[in-house]
């Protein structure tokens, strides 16, 4: 259906030019899902959106190649055509479906609109039809719904809306731009799931583009990997996760989280006592309970894992523990000293031993400071090193989270995520402390960056004997770091057990639903 | 810092910060750096005055009378025979000093006052917030006007008084600013090292919120120096002897028919020097957005 040959993209811009898009063959037939992968910065996105002329140009250039699209060339369509082949025959589904519904138009009416103006439907006609889709999408009473603004649906839902509005002129392509990678794992699935369905009942192609071989494991036909706008390694699921060819491919397939952790040795005393805690805020006059009556131990050289879903209240719990946020009551315990009473000059030297690392390195790092500074600024501040003998630890500490020492000099800009991401472990580690909370700490990351970094802190958590809060909606994660597991839903524990045992039988449905959503499970 | 000890220790590359970086995109625009060369030179000016000035300020030639350019007097003489190039310049000296001074009042107390409030939130943010909003609600000129009648005429005042009216939207600014920062994790980062409100405030917040503060600043000049031209104008600001640009167009309204050139030149240098300081606060935005900047 979709035919694509010497797909050729290069970008200019002051440094020279760029070949973003090199050479790239990959086809989509009827009625099956073709999917590239590939790490930010490898083309996969550019190539889906050259193809439909959504890049800008310039900087960008098509250099050369064909796509055939049902008999004709994409690449030679004027501005005019394309736009009618685009959101006609090809739809498309992307990542942030916030950003792409007008947030101050109902949705029914955003759905009724295409129908409306350019199918010629009448308004009565319109609504049944839009009611019809957000059936097939699986929203819950369309009725009434479909009055709803955008912002009164869950991430899951708006990108159902979105999924909906791709069916709308009945296309027989769908290009789905990481349709899931915003959405909670059980949404995910959902999502995943929806998208087969709708395949089947329609017949349609997808050309899916995914950061994670995971996500694709289960819905995939075809796998095309591209690196560095190449591609390196295309063919049927099957021989791409059994038979890969290429190194990178292997690479890939090795950094899907799995196995778990052996077990460390842990001391029978808690180091972390949290006892009823509450952490609410009110908003819009209502009162919300992040954290509600939580109560668990952190033994000494433990990693814990702690899981839930987006809203779960994960975060604020994590961060209630170092106390960035104000716990409404309860009690936590912190090697026997009491956290949340704590006189100002008493919590300063409490917090150089408790730190936290944070899930985006482009904001948890001060773009004006070097990674000296970065670095430095702990060990100063608790006078752990004088300014003369900072330079030298700094340099220690850069070498234990592997980054070259030349640059410590250089800001966080200069750095790509997974860099960055070692420079926040090297500024949570500086201090010396017992206890981290690592609050979805690899989550942004490629996949095969987010295999390093895990295990360096893997390492760096054995070495110094830390204790660390390992906050992560990734249950494949968690199993590869944690020691025991706590499950977190709407501010509530749900279940704790060792990880083994939480994995192997699972007491909760919550808990096996969680499991069940795991991408890539028939990896394991 | 203690880059000595660290270039004992390693052979480190030199990271290029964001100041550079915006710097670099800064020199690439050619308009914004014509403003600042003339801002440059006329600041020069201003300062070198009474060495350069090619007759005595308070020199009049009464004889001579109003006379158009020449080549005695390149910018003409006034109705005094006062050489018109000196008054320019002369008058630029306070111009420009109240722009640099006002503004650097505005700036001092409007940067603190926003970061403060900004950083430190609730009943704190609530109390300083609605004190600039009543002084927002004051009407400035009779605010001015009061401050000149009641302690008289005074050049200390008149940078104070326009300071005071500035720092407002300054404070506006910075406490928005501070207020997304508040949010950034790596403010929380600094939280979690123990820093206290202060140290995190001036070390973490201050730096990255200086971007929209440094355009505003740009467009702040030029308005305090319009509004001193206004009031001088009005006969409230700068008076006689001393003169400002704005006293010259004054007084060259007057004499607009029959002297054209004695609003001519005061207007002109006005101008060029509100463009300049147009095109270079333009050039500082666009090298500041982040947007702009690599990744």
């Amino acid at each position: 259906m979709l035919n694509v040959n010497g797909l050729t993209i290069s970008f200019t811009s002051r440094e020279g030019t760029t070949r973003a898009v090199d050479n790239v063959n990959f086809s989509v037939t009827a009625g099956s899902t073709t999917a590239i992968i590939g790490e930010s910065g490898s083309g996969k996105s550019v190539s889906c959106y050259g193809l439909l002329g959504l890049i800008p140009q310039p900087p960008g250039r098509i250099e050369s190649g064909s796509a055939l699209f049902l008999d004709t060339d994409l690449l030679r369509l004027d501005k005019h055509a394309l736009r009618q082949i685009r959101g006609r025959d090809i739809a498309m589904v992307f990542q942030d479906p916030m950003t792409c519904l007008n947030p101050y138009m109902r949705v029914g009416a955003q759905l009724m609109e295409p129908l409306h103006y350019h199918r010629g439907a009448s308004q009565s006609e319109a609504k049944r039809q839009a009611l019809d889709l957000m059936a097939e999408v699986g929203i819950r009473d369309p009725e009434i719904t479909i009055n709803y603004y955008p912002y009164q649906f869950s991430g899951g839902m708006r990108q159902r809306v979105m999924i909906a509005m791709a069916l709308i002129n009945e296309p027989s392509l769908l290009i789905a731009d990481e349709p899931t990678t915003a959405l909670d794992v059980t949404v995910q699935a959902q999502i995943l799931k929806l998208l087969s369905d709708i395949q089947l009942r329609r017949n349609i192609g997808i050309l899916m583009i995914s950061h994670d071989l995971a996500v694709v494991a289960d819905i995939a036909d075809q796998i095309i990997v591209m690196q560095e706008g190449k591609v390196v390694e295309c063919g049927d699921r099957a021989a791409i996760f059994e038979r890969p060819q290429h190194p990178y491919t292997r690479k890939l397939l090795a950094s899907i989280p799995q196995g778990q952790k052996i077990p460390s040795s842990i001391s029978p005393n808690p180091l972390v006592s949290v006892r009823n805690l509450c952490s609410w805020f009110k908003q819009d006059n209502e009162t919300v309970k992040a954290v509600n009556d939580v109560s668990f131990d952190i033994y000494r050289g433990e990693v814990l894992g702690l899981v839930g879903e987006s809203g779960s209240g994960k975060s604020t719990l994590g961060r209630s523990l170092l106390n960035l946020v104000p716990a409404t009551s309860g009690q936590i315990l912190f090697d026997g000293h009491e956290v949340i009473s704590l006189a100002a000059s008493e919590l300063k030297s409490l917090r150089r031993r408790m730190q936290i690392i944070f899930q985006d390195p482009f904001a948890s790092l001060n773009p004006r400071m070097t990674v000296y500074d970065t670095l430095a600024e702990p060990l100063l501040l608790h006078k752990l090193e004088t300014r003369s003998s900072a330079a030298e630890r700094v340099l220690e500490i850069m070498d234990e989270v592997g980054l070259a020492r030349s640059y410590v000099r250089k800001y966080p800009h200069e750095f790509s995520g997974g860099q960055r991401q070692r420079i926040a472990i090297g500024r949570a580690l500086a201090s010396r402390p017992d206890f981290i909370v690592a609050d979805e700490a690899v989550s942004a990351l490629d996949v095969t960056i987010q295999a390093q970094i895990l295990d360096l802190m893997k390492t760096l958590a054995q070495e110094y004997g830390l204790t660390m809060l390992f906050i992560s909606h990734d249950l494949a994660v968690i199993r590869q770091l944690a020691d025991r597991v706590v499950v977190l839903q709407n501010g509530e524990i749900v279940e704790q057990a060792e990880t083994t045992a939480l994995f192997e039988h699972p007491q909760q449905d919550y808990t096996r639903r969680l499991l069940e959503a795991i991408p890539g499970k028939s990896l394991l | 810092m203690s880059t000595t000890s660290i270039s004992a220790l390693v052979d480190a590359e030199q990271g290029s910060s964001l100041w550079r970086d915006a710097w670099l995109r800064l020199s690439r625009n050619r308009p914004a750096l014509a403003g600042f060369a003339v801002l440059t030179l006329f600041v020069l000016v201003a300062i070198l005055t009474p060495w350069v000035a090619p007759y005595d300020y308070a020199q009049q030639n009464l004889e001579l009378g109003a006379t158009p350019p020449s080549a005695d007097h390149w910018l003409g003489t006034d109705i005094f025979g006062r050489d018109l190039l000196t008054q320019i310049m002369y008058g630029g000296r306070i111009s420009l000093a109240v722009g640099f001074i006002a503004t650097a009042v505005a700036l001092l107390i409007g940067v603190s006052w926003g970061a403060i409030a900004g950083y430190m939130g609730g009943r704190i943010d609530a109390v300083m917030m609605r004190l600039v909003d009543i002084l927002y609600a004051l009407p400035f000129m009779i605010f001015i006007v009061l401050l000149m009648v009641v302690f008289g005429r005074n050049m200390l005042l008149l940078f104070l008084a326009i300071g005071a009216v500035e720092w407002l939207t300054m404070a506006r600014i910075m406490r928005a600013q501070v207020q997304s920062l508040r949010q950034q994790e790596f403010v929380e980062a600094a939280v979690s090292l123990g820093l206290s409100p202060l140290a995190i405030i001036w070390r973490h917040v201050i730096p990255n919120a200086l971007g929209p503060i440094i355009v505003y600043t740009t467009l702040t000049v030029p308005s305090v120096m319009l509004l001193e031209a206004f009031l001088s104008f009005l006969g409230l600001g700068v008076q006689p002897p001393e003169t400002s640009w704005g006293l010259l167009i004054s007084f060259g309204t007057e004499t607009m028919e029959e002297y054209p050139w004695l609003l001519f030149f005061p207007g002109l240098v006005l101008a060029i020097t509100l463009f300049a300081l147009n095109f270079l606060g333009d050039g500082l935005r666009d090298a500041l957005d982040v947007r702009g900047a690599k990744d």
